[in-house]
């Protein structure tokens, strides 16, 4: 192991910034990252021991204690729940005799449940030593588990289990004519940097991660600042639920996404760029590091590229399975080799990001736009969508419907007219945006998609009729609760209370007080925490509170106040310690008359 | 004549320190009662409260008897008061909620030096014990919090007179303390 | 001319560079805080010393002062808020007070008196932490941590060294210390390290030297935190 560690140093030049990349090397080989691997990594990185150790804790991919060798985790995304979820993971666990949330005797395999692995569209879905595993069904588990019982090596499980589809339903303005390789740079150059800018400025291109600020004003702000390195960052920690659109523009539109990164170094004067490609998508990093050398061959990356003096190279780094590493200072601190927390703000990352430098973050449809824009022009975009929103959004949609996969559509566009598209019938309501965002009922489905009305990152999770509304929003507060990174009161504490009050509604124990109470502290989540997660963790509550209160409603009990926790289990140590089973050995959990 | 406050109290998992340090209002005792009489309190011999205006209930919820009494007192008080530390937070009781309930109940009747007839007490007469120590709001809704451990004599001679005189009972800073 | 920024209706001056806790303490108006100290890095975490700027939220100590802020602090809304705050950190953690040796001079239990806490609201999550009594002369006692990192902060910025590091995510967050036994006598800490002073809480203290001072004359039985906390900046100004 020593001789491994001094390797991994060695082969990431003793940079800290790097722990992440050598921790998933360490975990890769040793299914958890040994004290000793600490011990020897810490002065060779020169950084404190507790610098690797808080990494590891943070991230949900990285452990202190062993996993199986084949570490199976299952999405427990919501849409991962509609086809099934449970009674396959119960199946699987049953199949490998393994329990969730532990590691067989033999330390063969271990099983867990995972945040949503962005197959919305072909689940349910798993990750094997971090590999995607699509479509689960009975048979595939028999499969799985045959294969893991006789310990055959990932490298030789049949492809067909990890072969992951693009589904594209629906392709428009970007999707329909991807831009042959270096076509961007070479007009960028014939129309010169500064016009280029221009025309991004004029193509009202607003960022595609959600929060929309507009594209060339950020690019503009980076290249002002007096500082002479800057940074590009692709942001493809796609770790919104039900969002998967990255995924499929990075599986089979990489090169114009690189090369709209490349054309914002040129203009903001970036010498070195990222993407941050989430862990969950590890099988698309080999394909992604060879698109990049390709690039290379081309003159598209590296040194004078197309014979000018742009010098530009792109780097990938894998995240390691935490959501918060979306928002984009916690993405740079994540990339910098530390904990994903947010950092304060002002200042910005476009003047002070990635290791103090001025960055600029942007979506993977960004970057691809970008690049369309850099080739094609502004005007060609901005004639597309609303007077506000500019161009088209690509929607990862997901849930109950006929066809989910990929669709693109003009802004401005109605949500009944997407829904008839993927054909969704029986309606319920849509959570646009993922969890973070919205749900809107069927009484809703004139409003648009647009920054002005329901924006959104890409989500669109469709659910029918004979959905159980609570026990959706009961899964995104608990995703909620999971991936607070725990830097900020409200959020740390207050996501946590917000899981159990809603379940404890949910579960039928609460009385209208409660109600009260939980809508006092979606209130105080929303308006006190530090940044966008725990800003938007209570809108699943509050979103479907404002629309469906006889919902809620229906499961308070007509009483003024019930316990938040099960009073006659909390004397069953007690009954068995005493032997007793007898009547005043029992509680009610409410007074009866 | 007018007739007087009705005032219950009881002692959960609690030591009585509270209580003794409602006896510490002194000579203030006498006016009071002129307003006030108890009901079911150690200080009488009621066993059981009706109709009272006001509860005030020190101690955690330990047991499954605590629970009765809660409810009893929830039942029959207009007004129920969660009084001292350990009513607020399950207070040095509910430090055994951090000790499998197992361990507990071994150490005191299993393996504590001079057990005899060591076992773990089963006559159905006894109340079992609750897994862990609970703050009375996890439990019934309480109306009025008196922090302290104890709460002073004047926590509960300013409550008590802003109660009885109608006003929303206020504590000023050097009443509130959680010690 | 003097900039300035009004906070709840009194115009006060700030310089370039302040944040609005440091133009508030420099004018002798009190914003709650836990995380914050004149001293350190701003952290930003505890939200306690969250304003209202021009209609937004902000945290007093890390976002800067800027002329024309109109900015509420002392609102009752915003003081009902910190107490929700306040006892999210109360039911977090395992705070008895009645058994700690900081009571009555603990900032938390004191920003508590402060905003007039009388109970913990919510459901107590009795977390199971544990004690590091290993040390020779200091004690961790994990139950009543609040992760302000004040300790992280002087370990690094003022003692050099670098003893303390919050770890995990979310709800699991925890202190550790940078020894490979995980115990605080295998670091480099000492007591008179300031790191070791510093806790706002009962979560690191010097051994053998509790309940020194009688109650009715610890820091906070008379004195309000913001009068005590106002005081102590001045003096050190001085």
């Amino acid at each position: 192991m020593q001789a491994f560690v001094n390797h991994l140093a060695t082969e990431n030049q003793y940079q800290s910034t790097h722990l992440l990349r050598i921790l998933h090397a360490i975990q890769a080989r040793y299914h958890y990252i040994p004290e000793s691997a600490i011990e020897q990594l810490a002065p060779l990185l020169n950084i404190t021991r507790t610098q690797i150790i808080g990494v590891i804790e943070f991230y949900s991919f990285f452990h202190l204690t062993a996993r199986g060798r084949y570490e199976l985790l299952i999405s427990d995304s919501i849409t991962d729940h509609l086809v099934g979820k449970q009674a396959l993971t119960d199946y699987l666990s049953t199949k490998l005799h393994v329990a969730v949330g532990e590691v067989r005797a033999d330390g063969l395999v271990s099983l867990d449940n995972t945040s949503c692995t962005g197959l919305c569209d072909q689940g349910p879905a798993g990750l094997v030593n971090g590999y995607a595993l699509p479509h689960l069904d009975h048979a595939r588990i028999d499969q799985i588990s045959e294969l893991i019982n006789q310990e055959i090596p990932i490298e030789l499980w049949p492809s067909e289990l990890f072969q992951v589809d693009d589904h594209i339903v629906k392709p428009g303005l970007l999707l329909s004519h991807p831009l042959t390789p270096g076509d961007a740079l070479q007009s960028m150059f014939n129309r010169g940097l500064t016009a280029t800018l221009a025309e991004l400025d004029a193509s009202g291109l607003r960022g595609r991660g959600g929060a929309g600020f507009k594209t060339a004003s950020k690019w503009h702000y980076c290249r002002d600042e007096s500082e002479s390195e800057r940074y590009v960052i692709c942001n493809a920690d796609e770790g919104e639920p039900g969002t998967f659109k990255d995924r499929v523009l990075l599986n089979s539109y990489a090169q114009q996404v690189f090369e709209g990164m490349t054309v914002c170094a040129a203009i903001i004067g970036a010498q070195q760029g990222f993407l941050y490609l989430r862990g969950e998508y590890l099988f698309l990093y080999e394909k992604l590091q060879q698109i990049l050398a390709e690039r290379r061959q081309l003159g598209l990356l590296g040194n004078n590229i197309l014979n000018s003096d742009i010098h530009f190279d792109i780097d990938i780094c894998l995240g390691a399975g935490a959501y918060i590493c979306g928002e984009e200072s916690a993405l740079i601190e994540s990339l910098e080799g530390k904990m994903g927390i947010p950092r304060n703000r002002p200042p910005y990352p476009v003047t002070q990001g990635y290791l103090g430098k001025p960055t600029v973050v942007n979506n993977v449809e960004t970057f691809l736009a970008a690049a369309a824009i850099a080739h094609l022009g502004g005007q060609w975009f901005a004639t597309i969508g609303t007077e506000k929103s500019k161009g088209t959004k690509i929607l990862s949609i997901s849930g109950d419907c006929a066809r989910p996969g990929i669709y693109e559509y003009a802004f401005g566009t109605s949500i009944e007219t997407i829904l008839s598209d993927c054909g969704a019938e029986e309606l319920l309501g849509v959570q646009i945006g993922g969890p973070s965002g919205l749900f809107i009922s069927e009484q809703e489905l004139q409003r648009k998609l647009a920054f002005e009305d329901l924006a959104t990152g890409g989500s669109f999770i469709i659910f029918n009729k004979h959905r159980n509304l609570l026990e959706i929003v009961n899964n995104f507060t608990r995703f909620f609760a999971h991936e607070s990174c725990g830097f900020c009161t409200p959020c740390r504490v207050g996501t946590s209370l917000l899981k159990n009050q809603l379940a404890k509604i949910v579960e039928g124990h609460g009385s209208a007080g409660d109600v009260v109470a939980l809508e006092e502290l979606c209130a105080l989540v929303k308006n006190y925490s530090h940044c966008g997660l725990g800003q938007t963790a209570a809108n699943p509550i509050m979103s479907t509170l404002a629309r469906f209160p006889e919902l809620y409603q229906s499961r308070l009990k007509n009483i003024s106040y019930e316990p938040g926790f099960d009073l006659d289990a909390a004397l069953e140590t007690a009954r068995q310690l005493a032997n007793r089973n007898d009547a005043a050995a029992h509680l009610t959990q409410v007074e009866q008359d | 004549m007018k007739t007087k406050i009705r005032i219950a109290t009881t002692s959960l998992g609690g030591c009585f320190g509270c209580h003794m340090s409602l006896l510490d209002i002194d000579e203030r005792l006498i006016p009071l009662a002129e307003l006030i009489e108890f009901d079911r309190s150690p200080l009488t011999d009621i066993e059981h409260c009706t109709n009272c205006d006001i509860g005030l209930i020190e101690g955690g919820v330990c047991n499954s008897e605590n629970v009765h009494v809660l409810r009893e007192f929830r039942k029959n008080c207009k007004i129920l008061v969660a009084v001292g530390a350990c009513a607020i937070t399950g207070g040095l009781p509910a430090m055994r909620n951090f000790i499998p309930l197992e361990e507990c109940l071994a150490e005191a009747y299993i393996h504590d030096i001079g057990v005899e007839n060591a076992q773990i007490p089963n006559d159905p007469e006894l109340p079992l014990l609750l897994d862990k120590v609970r703050p009375l709001h996890e439990v019934v809704k309480v109306d009025y919090f008196l922090p302290g451990c104890p709460p002073s004599a004047e926590v509960f001679w300013t409550f008590l007179n802003d109660l009885i005189a109608g006003r929303e009972p206020s504590l000023p800073y050097e009443c509130v303390h959680y010690d | 001319m003097t900039k300035t920024i009004r906070i709840d209706g009194d115009t006060i001056p700030f310089e370039e560079g302040q944040t609005i806790i440091e133009a508030a303490t420099a004018a002798g108006i009190y914003i709650p805080h836990l995380c914050h100290h004149p001293e350190f890095t701003p952290h930003g975490s505890c939200k306690l010393c969250t304003v209202n700027v021009n209609g937004r939220n902000c945290s007093a100590c890390t976002f800067p002062a800027m002329e024309g802020q109109e900015i509420l602090n002392n609102s009752q809304e915003l003081q009902a808020d910190r107490q929700k705050i306040t006892q999210m950190l109360f039911v977090e953690g395992n705070h008895f007070c009645p058994s700690c040796e900081k009571t009555g001079n603990c900032q938390l239990q004191a920003v508590a008196y402060h905003l007039n806490m009388l109970d913990s609201h919510f459901p107590h999550f009795y977390a199971h932490r544990e004690v590091d009594a290993s040390h020779a002369e200091v004690l961790i006692d994990h139950n009543r941590c609040i992760f302000c990192t004040l300790c992280v902060r002087a370990s690094h910025e003022h003692d050099g060294k670098e003893v303390f590091a919050i770890s995990g995510r979310g709800i699991n967050k925890h202190l550790i210390v940078n020894a490979e036994s995980g115990l605080l006598k295998d670091t480099n800490l000492e007591a008179t390290d300031l790191a070791a002073h510093i806790c706002p809480t009962g979560a690191i203290l010097i051994k053998r030297t509790a309940y020194q001072v009688p109650i009715g004359e610890r820091s906070y039985d008379h004195q309000h935190i913001d009068q005590v906390s106002l005081a102590l900046v001045h003096t050190d100004e001085n």
